[in-house]
């Protein structure tokens, strides 16, 4: 891979580069990244010794494109960071800016925020476990996880429109109303979803390929993982039984019942597990949620032109990667003074050279799967 | 949410930049478009005096600056001197064992150009803290990659983005921009359309990146 943009930086820092290993390049494009990374791999024979992650191949600024931007103008651009999660990131911002403005979304738009979020933690743990599996060698799941992961793309275009980049909501509540057969196709979807999920286990779970490509790859202990601020599956995988919906409630998830799942050892299989978990209980909140939808306004009162008060404030929340922070200054004008993204995919990633160190350059492959990261956010 | 509800006392510290050391106006004045009117009714943010603020101040004095409470969540003002022990003492005495967060704010018109502002969560407490930590262009704070290993990519960042270095890091250059780039473009004085045009033509073989 000719590249110059980085290489003397990186030798005058000498984080690499000893007397006898094997430097390999792993990326920028490469099908197993998952969008444009670059691994720098130290080998000794076919065994990590290091490594070294170059990112910012899709860094747009986003952060400084929100302080050029009204409140609500930089609200579809917080869909293209990580742009399989779309829902979660804009619930995020809009409930961050919400508070902001100390106003509360009405009870019903936060009922219908929670479901689709919910729908969208489904389709980005779809999306994962489908390539996850597929860099694995697992050609089939792929399939049926996008069979899937199309009906809840289909609840999403009939209610917004938008498939990928949906900007569902709006600052303040929604802006549709729900459309006349959004419960019924919540619940056709988490319906089948049940038996689905059964398939998608039956093919992985007991498979000894599976097993014996995941199965202490990538340990990481919960220790680890909270000193290098990794979240979200990779955390509960550890075994830490916590999660922002329960720890500090947000939308309506205080109202529905649903477990953590946890891991016990921190491998790669561990992360399988507890995403295909994550995927049965959002699917519990999910016909929770559409048991009672309560009627009602569907936006707050907010006014056209967004000022919020001046200060500042910080609001995460769960999403399908981890925690999804965003801290916002306002000074009192319609436009934010900062906005931070607190990217949980940039902070996970953050893990890899742990986690792969000691391990053959195929299990990176697995091990950047597990982590379950996407370009467009690690580099905003 | 980072706990314990105060009723408003005091005015006095109604603007963002507020901090130990900042003779400056107001924040207002450091945006490039609008500035805001001086409309705002109650003040957002109100000093903050509950448990935790106390133990702080008691252990550091004057170590800590200011201690305010915005929108129900917590604020300690820090100074750079001490970071170190403050994040030390944080992490063992106090459980935030994650450090959630790490960013930095540009205020050009302060005398204290920049805030560095980290946000703490305790599994043990469930609950968050925010430090900030007003500094001068040319100051240097100490890492918090020994105390947070979190914080080495974050700390990166903030480098790359804001152009303010770390003592102690153990790995101190760019991460999003390539390392040859001039410029911080999260400063203020740094425009939207501004980028470095010597890097863009050597590099990419066009005359603009816009």
């Amino acid at each position: 891979m000719a590249d110059t943009m980085h290489e003397n930086g990186a030798q005058k820092t000498d984080t690499l580069f000893g007397a006898d290993e094997l430097v390999i390049n792993m990326g920028p494009q490469h099908p197993s990244t998952h969008g444009v990374l670059r691994v720098k791999l130290k080998l000794d024979g076919e065994r990590v010794v290091g490594s070294e992650c170059v990112i910012g191949y899709l860094h747009r600024g986003v952060e400084k494109i929100a302080e050029n931007r009204t409140y609500q103008q930089f609200a579809p651009y917080v869909d293209r960071m990580d742009y399989v999660a779309a829902v979660s990131n804009g619930l995020g911002y809009c409930e961050a800016v919400e508070k902001l403005l100390v106003v509360e979304a009405p009870p019903r738009a936060r009922v219908i925020r929670t479901i689709l979020t919910e729908l969208q933690r489904i389709a980005s743990h779809l999306l994962w476990l489908g390539t996850h599996a597929l860099d694995i060698g697992a050609l089939t799941p792929l399939f049926y996880c996008m069979r899937e992961r199309e009906e809840v793309l289909k609840i999403f275009e009939k209610y917004c429109g938008a498939r990928l980049t949906t900007h569902a909501f709006r600052i303040g509540g929604l802006q549709y109303e729900a459309y006349d057969n959004l419960e019924k196709d919540v619940e056709r979807f988490c319906k089948d979803f049940e038996s689905r999920i059964q398939q998608y286990s039956d093919l992985l779970t007991g498979n000894s390929i599976w097993i014996g490509r995941t199965r202490n790859v990538g340990l990481l202990n919960s220790a680890d993982c909270i000193a290098l601020g990794a979240s979200g599956p990779v955390l509960r995988a550890s075994g830490v039984k916590w999660d922002m919906r329960k720890a500090m409630p947000y939308a309506a998830y205080d109202q529905y019942k649903f477990e953590i799942p946890v891991g016990t050892r921190g491998d790669t299989y561990d992360r399988y597990m507890v995403r295909i978990e994550e995927m049965r209980q959002s699917r519990l909140i999910c016909l929770q949620a559409i048991e009672n939808i309560p009627t009602g306004p569907i936006m707050a009162r907010v006014g056209k032109v967004l000022k919020p008060p001046a200060g500042e404030v910080y609001h995460a929340i769960e999403g399908p990667k981890g925690i999804l922070g965003y801290y916002i200054v306002s000074d009192g004008s319609v436009q934010p003074y900062r906005v931070r993204i607190r990217p949980p995919s940039f902070i996970n990633l953050q893990a890899l050279d742990k986690m792969i160190r000691g391990h053959l350059v195929t299990d990176v492959v697995a091990i950047i799967g597990t982590l379950d990261i996407v370009l467009g956010e690690v580099d905003r | 949410m980072a706990d314990e509800s105060k009723a408003p006392k005091s005015p006095e510290s109604s603007q963002p930049d507020v901090s130990g050391s900042s003779p400056a106006p107001s924040a207002a004045g450091a945006t490039p478009s609008s500035p805001a009117k001086a409309a705002a009714p109650a003040p957002m943010q109100v000093p903050l005096d509950n448990d935790l603020s106390r133990r702080y101040r008691e252990r550091f004095g004057a170590g800590i600056l200011d201690a305010l409470e915005d929108r129900k969540q917590s604020i300690l003002i820090v100074g750079a001197a001490q970071l170190l022990e403050i994040a030390r003492y944080s992490l063992d005495e106090e459980k935030f064992d994650l450090l959630e967060d790490y960013t930095a704010v540009d205020w050009p018109r302060r005398e204290k150009r920049f805030d560095l502002v980290a946000q703490l969560y305790s599994f043990t407490h469930n609950t968050r803290l925010r430090l900030k930590i007003p500094l001068g262009v040319e100051e240097r704070p100490s890492t918090l990659a020994t105390t947070w290993p979190a914080a080495n990519w974050l700390e990166r960042e903030i480098f790359d983005l804001f152009g303010i270095a770390f003592l102690g890091h153990p790995n101190l250059k760019r991460i999003l921009l390539p390392d040859e780039w001039q410029g911080h473009p999260l400063r203020k004085d740094y425009d939207i359309l501004q980028q470095d045009t010597a890097w863009v033509r050597e590099n990419l073989d066009i005359e603009s990146g816009q």
